[in-house]
């Protein structure tokens, strides 16, 4: 590093041989003209004349010596630090405004990155996709969210044929009970076809991956771990690597244990286990499956969709649904291949909400910038005579410009580091609170990525807000101000326009934000008022409870465990009644759907008639969730233990096939043409049953005991729903002390039975609203922010102005004008700028809102009434935030006023 | 007061007549600015003070180097001697000179129809 030893160290020397030099010049020339006759006074004199400016002379000479741009930067910001020292009040208020925006942004823009731009955790994780598929021609299945998944016959088929994948898989999601160690306990199976963890590529951290002989219908069950349950369970045990444990009451091998962090997709879980589908028994029916895939190299997501639509008649070739049936049926349900990336399944509807935020949150930094922009105007201008002594002394005006940028990017990049600060605690804050359903939330932490954003917004948004007062004051024509200090002389209306423009652009900017947490507030009352199908939700208590195979084989059985339990949990004190269905609304298990006939209809064989919701529900459910009976009644025990066959139906499925619910009530429907008729005997209002916001299914309720579902061939054997969700009504819903109780009373039936999922059906609710609260807070935030920013601007300004005006005010009251004009004068001035920027926001919120429409429910993205109270609302705080300073220039005495010179 | 008129007809000018007179002789900053003052026969008006920033820049770019001597008045000064880039740079600027004059001077000069 030469340059900088040169530049550092032999500097001095090099300066002191300029000046010894210059000053042996200035002597031989005064020699020289004494020697011409000079008396020794005047010759030195004419010296030092004929030098020019010595001192200038010797800086220049210096001057090239130095890296000039560097070290003029490095006194400006020491200068700088003087300035915001000396001026404490402006320079907290400032730091602190920039902190709360660039903290803001950077925590968004953290969010942003990690969940959205960031690719998965799996190696070259573009390559994975989810196989997406839609069916535009089965009816009833549109509403479904995951469009058509996969039946097991399609995986074979797909697995088999196609062209485009490397590795290509089903998987699905469940829960099992462990038992066999200590408490029974309920754990996260996901279960997995061969080539899912091919696909995801992930290497064990111990032992190997589930392979295709794992699978083999016959052949030995076994397992894989998650790191966290290893740990958990078995501390980490190598050894555990080939013992068994017992899942569901089975023994099975554990093969591997997967790496820490690894999720699968967007689930955490606690064990894998394999599919063991036996190929030869698969028909083509039975789409509950998952599909994940590895593009080859260079294949492309339009050919993979290529792929597929080829490979349907395979499928449809290959298997079928049993003799007799059209195995082409299928070709009316219209199925399209929609491929996505798994990244964009993992996302999913999140990415429209954080775009919504990250814009609102930039639009609260503009409007701290126009904030900031508005307080350094006001110092500039009471700094005009010390820059106009800068720029006498010889200071260039690019040089005065540019020591005021230094300043305010300072400030912005002070504030940055503050911001970044609140970041770090506003991430955790919202990891640890964040809603449970935004995905990827383990993922979240501000990285480096977002340090150079939160570093490059500091920088703009200091030179955004320096550039104005910088240019406005630093121009070249200061020579006025030098004189009179803004004094004398009249503030002139130029002087204001740009504060005033910036306060109009602040209330423009807040009513947009306004109205836009408005909506979000609408919306959430609107969702509130749905009508959801159940009841009281913070007093209804469930659970999930699932009685394995192997635990108890016989189906009545299986019923009658429930019944006892049941009947234990009526016993505990404060129940009002409890029962149980196959899942409560908005649970999200995914229960069945197929088709129902109806009695006396003559069906065309080559039309699949639509598909409806089933749910098996035990007696007394209705009345516990709180789901109100339009016609009929709900079953009874004796029915159920009696295989009666009973059932009933939703209300608009009622109205759709009868007309109204009274009609429905004696009618006869059945699954199968091999099943006996079953007679509707109630008819219940439409539950809302896949989340507020999605209209309500046509469902069927069945028995929780009846013959098999879901499969065509006979001898129908009788079959029990074993996996429920336990729902009970209380006052003491969530308390411990009642949590405590529910286990002692499931225990005291049968102690292998593990509770999951234990939550009140508020927590449900909240959990699928959880997107749409996630967005009202966070625009609610931004909508605090915005106006108290947006005040404190009005505010600021008007007081401003109104003590530049205290003279002119003070000559107005001496001549006459009463305290009433003077008030009407200054509120007038505030009104006008209000006015402007509502009027804009108006137009600005009409064009922005419609990007949000997506998370909107129960009201328009062009509300007026949302838009007319927000600028009604906005408009009287901001005469308020006026009011004060002009209250105050009535005060104004004129004697003191005009003595004030 | 004119400083500016003064002191440099154009950038660079200054350098140019430092480095032609150091071409023929080795001087030290006294003598080197009284022998173009003396040369251009006091048609340039030079500061004699600007003559140490121009050569504190030659010295940086290494067209000039210097050497603690003594003076013919027994003064310890700085002699300047030219270097070989000073040499090609000087042909350099005055070769770019001599053109943009003959430009200038063309331009200048009466028109012929």
């Amino acid at each position: 590093m030469s340059w900088l030893r040169r530049s550092l160290f032999s500097r001095r020397k090099i300066y002191g041989e300029l000046s010894e030099e210059i000053h042996a010049h200035i002597e031989e020339k005064t020699e020289q003209l004494m020697a011409d006759g000079m008396p020794k006074k005047e010759a030195e004199a004419a010296a030092r004349r004929e030098f020019g400016n010595l001192t200038l002379m010797e800086e220049d000479g210096r001057d090239v010596w130095r890296w000039l741009s560097l070290e003029n930067f490095l006194m400006d910001v020491r200068y700088g630090l003087r300035m915001l020292r000396s001026n404490p009040v402006f320079t907290v208020v400032g730091l602190l405004t920039i902190a709360i925006g660039i903290g803001a942004n950077a925590a968004v823009f953290s969010v942003v990155n990690s969940v959205l731009l960031r690719p998965l955790n799996y190696p070259t994780s573009q390559e994975l996709v989810f196989l997406h598929q839609v069916a535009p021609g089965a009816a009833g299945l549109a509403d479904f969210q995951n469009g058509l998944l996969l039946s097991p016959s399609m995986y074979f088929a797909y697995s088999e044929n196609n062209r485009t994948f490397s590795s290509i898989g089903v998987w699905d999601t469940g829960a099992a009970s462990v038992t066999g160690v200590a408490e029974p306990e309920q754990v996260r199976v996901v279960t997995v076809s061969n080539g899912v963890l091919e696909a995801l590529r992930v290497a064990p951290e111990a032992g190997r991956w589930l392979s295709a002989e794992d699978q083999e219908p016959r052949g030995p069950s076994r397992v894989m771990l998650s790191y966290g349950y290893w740990q958990r369970r078995f501390a980490g045990d190598r050894t555990m690597i080939g013992k068994n444990i017992q899942v569901d009451s089975q023994p099975l091998q554990i093969v591997g244990v997967m790496p820490k962090g690894f999720r699968f997709v967007d689930t955490d879980f606690d064990l894998i286990e394999a599919f063991k589908f036996d190929r030869a028994q698969q028909i083509l029916a039975g789409f509950g499956l998952h599909g994940i895939a590895r593009l080859k190299p260079g294949a492309t997501i339009a050919q993979a969709n290529a792929d597929i639509t080829r490979m349907l008649p395979i499928w449809m070739d290959s298997f079928s649904n049993g003799p007799g049936t059209n195995p082409h049926i299928y070709e009316t349900w219209k199925i399209t291949p929609m491929i996505r990336p798994l990244k964009a399944e993992v996302i999913g509807n999140v990415s429209e909400v954080l775009w919504v935020v990250m814009g609102t949150i930039g639009l609260v930094m503009l409007i701290a910038c126009a904030n900031v922009t508005n307080l350094l105007l006001v110092r500039v201008e009471s700094r005009q005579q010390e820059l106009a002594v800068r720029a006498a002394l010889g200071a260039g005006w690019q040089r005065i410009v540019s020591g005021l940028l230094v300043e305010s990017v300072m400030l912005g990049v002070m504030g940055g580091m503050i911001g970044v600060g609140l970041a770090y605690a506003g991430v955790r804050a919202l990891v640890a609170f964040g809603p449970a359903n935004l995905p990827r939330l383990s993922e979240i932490a501000i990285g480096g990525r977002t340090l150079i954003f939160a570093f490059a917004i500091s920088v703009l948004s200091g030179l955004l807000f320096g550039l104005i007062p910088a240019f406005k004051y630093a121009g070249p024509r200061t020579t006025l101000e030098l004189r009179s200090g803004g004094r004398t002389i009249s503030v002139s209306r130029e002087r204001h326009r740009a504060r005033n423009l910036l306060v109009v652009g602040q209330v423009a900017m807040a009513l947009v934000l306004l109205v836009s947490a408005g909506l979000m507030i609408r919306t959430f009352a609107a969702l509130r008022t749905v009508d959801l199908g159940f009841t009281d939700a913070l007093h209804l208590q469930v659970m999930r409870i699932s009685i394995p195979h192997l635990l108890i084989a016989k189906p009545e059985q299986v019923t009658r465990t429930q019944q006892a339990i049941l009947d234990k949990l009526s016993a505990i004190p404060g129940v009002k009644s409890a029962a149980f269905a196959s899942e409560m609304p908005m649970e999200g298990f995914g229960a069945g759907w197929d088709c129902i006939f109806l009695e006396g209809v003559k069906y065309d064989p080559d039309v699949i008639p639509p598909l409806r919701y089933f749910k098996d529900v035990s007696p007394g459910f209705f009345q516990t969730s709180g789901a109100r009976l339009v016609a009929g009644r709900e079953m009874t025990w004796t029915e159920v233990y009696g295989a009666r066959p009973v059932v009933l139906v939703s209300e608009n499925l009622a109205r759709e096939l009868w007309g109204t619910p009274r009609a429905a009530v004696g009618k006869r429907i059945r699954e199968f043409d091999s099943r006996p008729w079953s007679e509707v005997i109630g008819v219940v209002q439409d539950v809302r049953e896949n989340g507020v916001q999605e209209i309500a299914p046509e469902t069927v309720y069945w028995p929780t005991l009846m013959g098999m579902k879901y499969q065509l061939e006979a001898p129908v054997s009788l079959d029990a729903q074993r996996s429920v969700t336990f729902v009970i009504r209380s006052d003491r819903a969530g308390s411990a002390s009642f949590l405590n109780e529910v286990r002692q009373a499931v225990w005291s039936v049968n102690s292998s039975l593990p509770l999951a999922s234990v939550r009140t059906m508020e927590d449900v609710y909240a959990k699928s609203v959880a997107r749409t609260s996630f967005t009202l807070v966070m625009l609610g935030i931004a909508g605090a922010m915005a106006l108290a920013l947006g005040i404190i601007g009005i505010y600021g300004v008007i007081s401003f102005i109104v003590s530049q005006r205290r003279r002119e005010i003070g000559i107005r009251l001496a001549l006459g004008a009463q305290r009433r004009d003077v008030l009407e004068m200054v509120l007038s001035q505030g009104a006008k700028m209000t006015l402007a920027g509502v009027a804009i926001g108006i137009v600005a919120a009409l064009a922005l809102t419609r990007l949000m429409a997506g998370l909107l429910f129960g009201v328009t993205a062009y509300d007026p009434l949302t838009l007319g109270t927000v600028a009604v609302v906005l408009m009287i705080i901001a005469l308020l935030a006026c009011y004060i300073p002009a209250r105050r220039a009535t005060k104004v005495d004129p004697m003191v006023a005009l003595r004030y010179e | 007061m004119s400083k500016e008129k003064q002191r440099d007809l154009f950038p660079g000018a200054l350098e140019m007549m430092i480095l032609r007179t150091l071409k023929r002789q080795p001087l030290h900053g006294y003598a080197l600015v009284q022998h173009i003052k003396r040369n251009s026969d006091d048609l340039l008006q030079i500061e004699e003070g600007s003559l140490y920033p121009a050569l504190q820049r030659l010295l940086k770019e290494e067209l000039v180097k210097a050497e603690w001597g003594v003076s013919s008045t027994n003064r310890r000064v700085r002699i300047y001697k030219l270097t070989a880039a000073g040499a090609k740079h000087l042909e350099r600027e005055v070769s770019r000179f001599e053109r943009m004059l003959e430009g200038i001077t063309r331009v200048l000069s009466p028109e012929e129809s």
